[in-house]
C-alpha cells in the first residue's frame, strides 16, 4: 500500500502556513541596521535641490541661472529645457480608459507651471545645503495666471483652460447604467439621499521619496537606488524615457520607510535626478524634505459624491445613483492615472448589496493644484463611507436596525459567484458570516445597552458599521490591458546552496507588510526544510525575476503562488538527485525537516546538505549525463477573474463631546476575510495600519488649498497624522474563504484597514449625532465640522 | 567659505573629533559624519520623533539640535543602545509583536519608549499611548506597539522580582 504523495502545499507536515511567525527580517531594523534609500552614499555622489513654483499657474518667463552656477559647491544647474534633452515626457492616460486626456508632462515644468511646488530648476551641488543656498540665487520671472482650483467651475467657459491643446479641463468621465434606475426609484417607498465631501489627503511616508541615480557612461549603465515599491516598473520607465537598454537599468530598493501606493508614481524629481546623474556621469541623491513631500507626492482622494438610495418600505434596497465629481492635478500621473480611483468609486458604491438598478457618473477634471493619484484602498473609502451611510440613513428612517437592514440586503452567502449591477464578478465573499461574526465579535446588544444608558446621562456615544468589498491581487485587467508596461505576474527563484540551504529571490518586493516572511513560510512549507534555513532577497531588478511587486493587495496572493511553484520544483530536482545517491525512485522521497525520509517509512536517508555536497563538489558520482538542477525559477500570473474580491466589516465606538465638536475613538473592530490567511499577525497588522490611515481620512488629515492653489499646511506640525493618543485599540478577527483559483487560496489584506474605517466613523459620529438631529458628510470629521452641524457655530 | 567648528563628544560610548559648519544639525552628523544611519530624518522640524537619541541620557530631537550644541555632551543611538543591551527586551518585544512594519520610526519610537519605561516602569496602555505620542508611526496603527511595549514592561517587573 503506497501513501498518496501530498497533493498540496496545504497538507505538507511541518507547515508554517497559517502560523504568526515574528518576520526575521525586523531584527535587523529593530537593531537600527535598516538600509534604507536615504542612507545611501556613494563616491564622488552630488546633491541636487529644486526651485519650485511658487504659483498655482504661471508662464515662465525667464530663468537666470547665472548667479546659481557660480554659487560655492554648485556642479550644474538645470532648466526644463536641459533636463527635456535627456527624457521623454510621459502621458499618464490608460488605452481601456476611453477618451481620457492628459498633456505630455516633462519632468521640469517647460512654459508654464501647473501647480504650486511643480519643480522648475534644478541645483546640484556637492552638498544638499549649497544645492539649496543657490536656489536663492536663480532668478525666475513668473507671469501669474488665474487657477483653476474649484473642481464644480473647473469646466464652466468663463474657467481658464490649463492645457490649451486639450481643449477643456476635464480628464475623463465615466458612466455606469445598469437596470432601470429611473423607475426603481419613482417606486420606491423611500429614498435617502445625501452630498458627501472627501478632500485631499495624502501618504506622508514617514520616510521622504528618495534617489541616488548612478550613471556609468562606460558602460552606459544606469543604477538607481530609489524608494520604490515597484522597481521593475520603474526599470521600464527609466529605459524608455532616457533612452537606455532596460537590462543597463538596475533599480534597487532594499528596505522602503513606507509605501501605501505613495511610492510607485512617476514623480518628475526622480527622472531629472536620473537625467542629472547622465550629464554628470556620477551619482546624484534626491532626498525630499517634508515640504516637498507636501507638494510633489501625490495627494489623494477629492470627491464630490452625490448620491441617493432607494428603498422599499421593508428596508429592501433596489438601486443606487450616483455622481462623483473629483478633482486631480493639472496632468494625469503616469503611467497609472488619476482616473482609477474615481473608476473605482463608481464600480463600488453598494458593492455588498444585491441591487439590480445602478447608475453612476463619473467626471475627473484636471486642477492647478499637486497632481493625484492611487493611494492605499483606492476609492473604496469613498465608496464605502457613501454607501454604509446611505445605509444607516435608511435604517434609522424606517426604524430598522443597522445590522438588520445589512443581513437583509447583502449578496447573500450562498448566492455565489455573483455579477453586481455594476459589472464586478464575485467569485465567493462571506458577507453574512463576516456581520454573524462581528455582531458576537463586539457584544453588539451589550453596546448599544451601554449607548442608550449613557445617552441618558447625556453622554453622546455612536456606534457605526462600516462593510467594504475589496479589490485585490489583480491580474492584467487594471494596467495591463490599458497598455501600460506593469507587470501582472510575478517570477521566484530558489537556489539550493551546498550547505543545504536555500536562497530565494522573488519579486515581490518587502515593504514592512512581511513578503520576505510569508514567502519563506509558504518555501519552507512546500520544501520541508526549517524557514530559518531560507534567506530571502528582494528589491533588486538586477538579481530577481521580473514582476509587478508590491501594490494592490498583490504580495501574498500572487507572491506565494509563484513560491510555492518554485519550491516544488526545487523539491523535486533535490530529490532526483537524492533518488540518484540512494539509487532510488524520487516518488519513494520526500524532505521533512531538512532530512531526505523515505516517503512511506518517514525514515531519515540523508541530509538536505549531503544532497548540496553531493550535487556541487561530487557530481561524478552521480550518473552519466545527470546535471543536478539545483537551481530554479517559476513564475505565477492570477488565475480566474480579473481580480481576488475579498470583503468584511468594521465597527467604530466613539463618543461626541457636543459642546467641543471633539470624537473620542474608543474602540475598532476589524472582521476580514482574505482567503487564507498565511500569518494572522501580519494580516492582522495590516488591518490595523490600514485602520490608522483611514482613521486619519475620517477625523484628522486633509490638504487645505487657498483659492489661489495655494497648499496652506504643508507640514507635519499642521497636517494632522493620527497619533498613538489619539487611536484605540483596534481588533481584528479573520473569517478564510480562501480563493478556489489558486493552490494556496490566499487574496489580499493591504486594502481593508482602510476600505471602511472612514464610513464606520462617519456612521458612529451620525450615531451619536441622532438624537441632536445633526449629521455631518464631510471628512474629516473636524470639531469645526461637528459644531457646525450641531448648529453650535 | 563657512566657519567650521571642531567639536568633541562621546557618541556611543566612543569620544570623536570633528570638524562641522555651524549649521549641522545633529542628525545629519550622526547619519553623514559618522554613518550611524540608524537615526532617521522624517520631518527635519522636530515634529515626527523618527530621529529621537538620548543627549545626556534625555531623549531629544536631532533634527532640532546643532551638531556643535554637542560639543562636550554624550549622545546615544539606537545602534549604541543595541550595543549595550539597553534596549534588548524592548526589541525582542517588538520583534514578537510585530510591533513595526516599515521600521522607519522604530528607532525612535524603542528610544522614546525606552525613556517611558524609565520614568514609569509600570505604564497602563493609556500612558502608554501618551509617552508615545511624539513618535508618528504610520504603518502598524500604534496598536502592536503598545501592546510591545507594556509586555517589555512586564518582562522588566518580571526580571526585577
Amino acid at each position: 500500500m503506497s501513501e498518496k504523495p501530498p497533493l498540496s502545499v496545504l497538507d505538507r507536515p511541518n507547515s508554517y502556513i497559517g502560523r504568526s511567525v515574528p518576520r526575521p527580517n525586523a531584527r535587523r531594523l529593530l537593531a537600527g541596521r535598516g538600509q534604507y534609500p536615504t542612507d545611501m552614499v556613494l563616491p564622488r555622489m552630488v546633491h541636487v535641490a529644486f526651485a519650485r513654483s511658487p504659483f498655482a499657474h504661471a508662464r515662465i518667463r525667464s530663468i537666470d541661472t547665472e548667479a546659481a552656477r557660480a554659487a560655492p559647491g554648485v556642479v550644474a544647474v538645470a532648466t526644463g529645457a536641459d533636463i527635456a534633452r535627456l527624457c521623454k515626457p510621459w502621458v499618464g492616460t490608460l488605452d481601456h480608459f476611453a477618451g481620457m486626456k492628459s498633456p505630455p508632462q516633462y519632468p521640469l515644468a517647460m512654459e508654464k507651471a501647473t501647480w504650486q511646488g511643480e519643480p522648475v530648476v534644478a541645483v546640484v551641488a556637492e552638498s544638499r545645503a549649497e544645492a539649496e543656498d543657490a536656489l536663492e540665487l536663480l532668478d525666475i520671472d513668473y507671469e501669474e495666471l488665474t487657477p483653476v482650483t474649484d473642481p464644480e467651475t473647473a469646466l464652466d467657459p468663463a474657467t481658464p483652460v490649463i492645457h490649451e491643446d486639450l481643449g477643456d479641463n476635464l480628464c475623463f468621465s465615466s458612466r455606469v447604467d445598469a437596470g432601470d434606475v429611473d423607475a426603481a426609484f419613482a417606486d420606491a417607498d423611500l429614498v435617502v439621499e445625501e452630498e458627501f465631501h472627501f478632500p485631499r489627503h495624502t501618504g506622508v511616508t514617514l520616510e521622504p521619496r528618495v534617489i541616488t541615480a548612478d550613471y556609468d557612461p562606460s558602460e552606459e549603465r544606469l543604477t538607481a537606488y530609489h524608494g520604490s515599491q515597484t522597481p521593475y516598473q520603474m526599470q521600464d520607465v527609466y529605459a524608455r524615457h532616457l533612452g537606455l537598454a532596460e537590462e543597463n537599468v538596475r533599480v534597487l530598493c532594499k528596505d522602503l520607510g513606507g509605501a501605501f501606493g505613495i511610492k510607485l508614481h512617476v514623480h518628475g524629481e526622480e527622472m531629472t535626478t536620473c537625467a542629472l546623474s547622465m550629464m554628470l556621469g556620477r551619482p546624484v541623491k534626491w532626498v525630499a524634505d517634508r515640504l516637498e513631500s507636501f507638494v510633489s507626492d501625490i495627494h489623494a482622494r477629492d470627491h464630490r459624491v452625490r448620491a441617493r438610495m432607494a428603498v422599499t418600505a421593508e428596508g429592501r434596497i433596489v438601486g443606487f445613483d450616483v455622481d462623483d465629481l473629483t478633482g486631480v492635478g493639472p496632468y494625469s500621473v503616469f503611467p497609472r492615472t488619476s482616473a482609477v480611483e474615481g473608476n473605482q468609486v463608481i464600480k463600488l458604491v453598494g458593492a455588498p448589496y444585491a441591487i439590480e438598478h445602478y447608475r453612476a457618473a463619473l467626471k475627473v477634471v484636471l486642477q492647478n493644484k499637486n497632481v493625484m493619484s492611487q493611494y492605499r484602498a483606492v476609492g473604496h473609502p469613498i465608496a464605502f463611507a457613501v454607501t454604509e451611510s446611505l445605509v444607516d440613513k435608511a435604517a434609522a428612517e424606517l426604524d430598522m436596525d443597522p445590522v438588520a437592514i445589512r443581513r437583509a440586503n447583502y449578496v447573500p452567502d450562498d448566492a455565489y459567484p455573483y455579477k453586481t449591477a455594476s459589472g464586478m464578478a464575485y467569485e465567493q465573499l462571506s458577507l453574512q458570516q463576516s456581520l454573524d461574526r462581528l455582531v458576537e465579535f463586539i457584544d453588539y446588544e451589550g453596546l448599544r445597552r451601554e449607548q442608550a444608558q449613557l445617552r441618558e446621562k447625556g453622554v453622546y456615544r455612536g456606534i457605526g458599521l462600516g462593510t467594504f468589498v475589496e479589490i485585490t491581487a489583480p491580474g492584467a485587467a487594471f494596467y495591463g490591458v490599458g497598455g501600460a508596461r506593469i507587470s501582472a505576474q510575478d517570477g521566484c527563484s530558489m537556489k539550493l546552496e551546498p550547505s543545504g540551504r536555500v536562497q530565494l529571490a522573488i519579486s515581490i518586493n518587502e515593504l514592512g507588510q512581511g513578503t520576505e516572511t510569508i514567502v519563506a513560510q509558504v518555501a519552507a512549507t512546500e520544501l520541508g526544510v526549517s524557514m530559518e534555513d531560507i534567506r530571502v532577497t528582494t528589491g533588486d531588478t538586477g538579481s530577481t525575476p521580473y514582476g509587478g511587486a508590491a501594490w494592490a493587495s498583490r504580495a501574498a496572493a500572487i507572491g506565494s503562488e509563484a513560491t510555492v511553484r518554485a519550491a516544488r520544483a526545487l523539491r523535486e530536482n533535490i530529490l532526483e538527485v537524492a533518488g540518484a545517491v540512494l539509487q532510488e525512485a524520487p516518488a519513494d522521497l520526500d524532505i521533512r525537516d531538512g532530512q531526505i525520509v523515505g516517503r512511506e517509512s518517514g525514515e531519515e536517508r540523508l541530509s538536505v546538505a549531503e544532497v548540496g555536497r553531493v550535487g556541487y563538489f561530487r557530481p561524478d558520482t552521480l550518473p552519466p549525463d545527470f546535471h543536478p538542477q539545483l537551481s530554479v525559477v517559476r513564475h505565477y500570473a492570477p488565475q480566474g477573474l480579473p481580480f481576488a474580491f475579498t470583503n468584511g466589516i468594521h465597527a467604530s465606538y466613539v463618543e461626541v463631546d457636543v459642546e467641543t465638536g471633539g470624537v473620542t475613538l474608543l474602540k475598532h473592530w476589524v472582521v476580514e476575510d482574505c482567503g487564507r490567511v498565511l500569518n494572522p499577525k501580519l494580516v492582522e497588522e495590516q488591518a490595523r495600519g490600514g485602520v490608522a490611515q483611514g482613521i486619519g481620512m475620517a477625523l484628522f488629515e486633509e490638504c487645505l488649498y487657498s483659492e489661489e492653489g495655494q497648499l496652506t499646511n504643508a507640514s507635519l506640525a499642521d497636517y494632522l497624522v493620527p497619533l498613538s493618543s489619539e487611536l484605540p485599540d483596534i481588533h481584528v478577527t479573520h473569517v478564510e474563504t480562501p480563493t478556489q483559483y489558486s493552490e494556496i487560496g490566499a487574496k489580499g489584506a493591504g486594502e481593508a484597514g482602510t476600505a471602511a474605517s472612514p464610513g464606520a466613523i462617519m456612521n458612529a459620529v451620525n450615531d451619536a449625532l441622532r438624537p441632536l438631529g445633526a449629521r455631518v458628510s464631510a471628512m474629516p470629521m473636524t470639531p469645526e465640522r461637528i459644531l457646525t452641524a450641531l448648529g453650535r457655530i | 567659505m563657512e566657519p567650521i567648528h571642531e567639536i568633541t563628544l562621546t557618541v556611543d560610548g566612543e569620544q570623536t573629533t570633528r570638524r562641522v559648519t555651524a549649521r549641522r544639525s545633529l542628525a545629519d552628523f550622526l547619519r553623514e559624519d559618522l554613518g550611524l544611519t540608524g537615526t532617521h530624518v522624517g520631518c527635519e522640524q522636530g515634529v515626527c520623533g523618527a530621529c529621537t537619541v538620548r543627549f545626556n541620557g534625555e531623549q531629544i530631537r536631532a533634527c532640532l539640535m546643532f551638531a556643535v550644541q554637542a560639543d562636550g555632551a554624550r549622545v546615544d543611538t539606537v545602534e549604541g543602545l543595541t550595543e549595550t543591551g539597553d534596549l534588548t527586551r524592548l526589541q525582542e518585544a517588538f520583534h514578537r509583536n510585530n510591533a513595526l512594519q516599515c521600521g522607519f520610526c522604530t528607532p525612535g519610537m524603542l528610544i522614546a519608549a525606552s525613556d517611558l519605561l524609565i520614568r514609569n516602569p509600570d505604564p497602563d496602555r493609556e500612558e502608554i499611548r501618551a509617552g508615545l505620542s511624539g513618535n508618528y508611526c504610520r504603518c502598524t496603527g500604534y496598536h502592536a506597539i503598545v501592546d510591545a511595549v507594556a509586555e517589555a514592561a512586564q518582562n522588566g517587573k518580571e526580571a526585577e522580582q
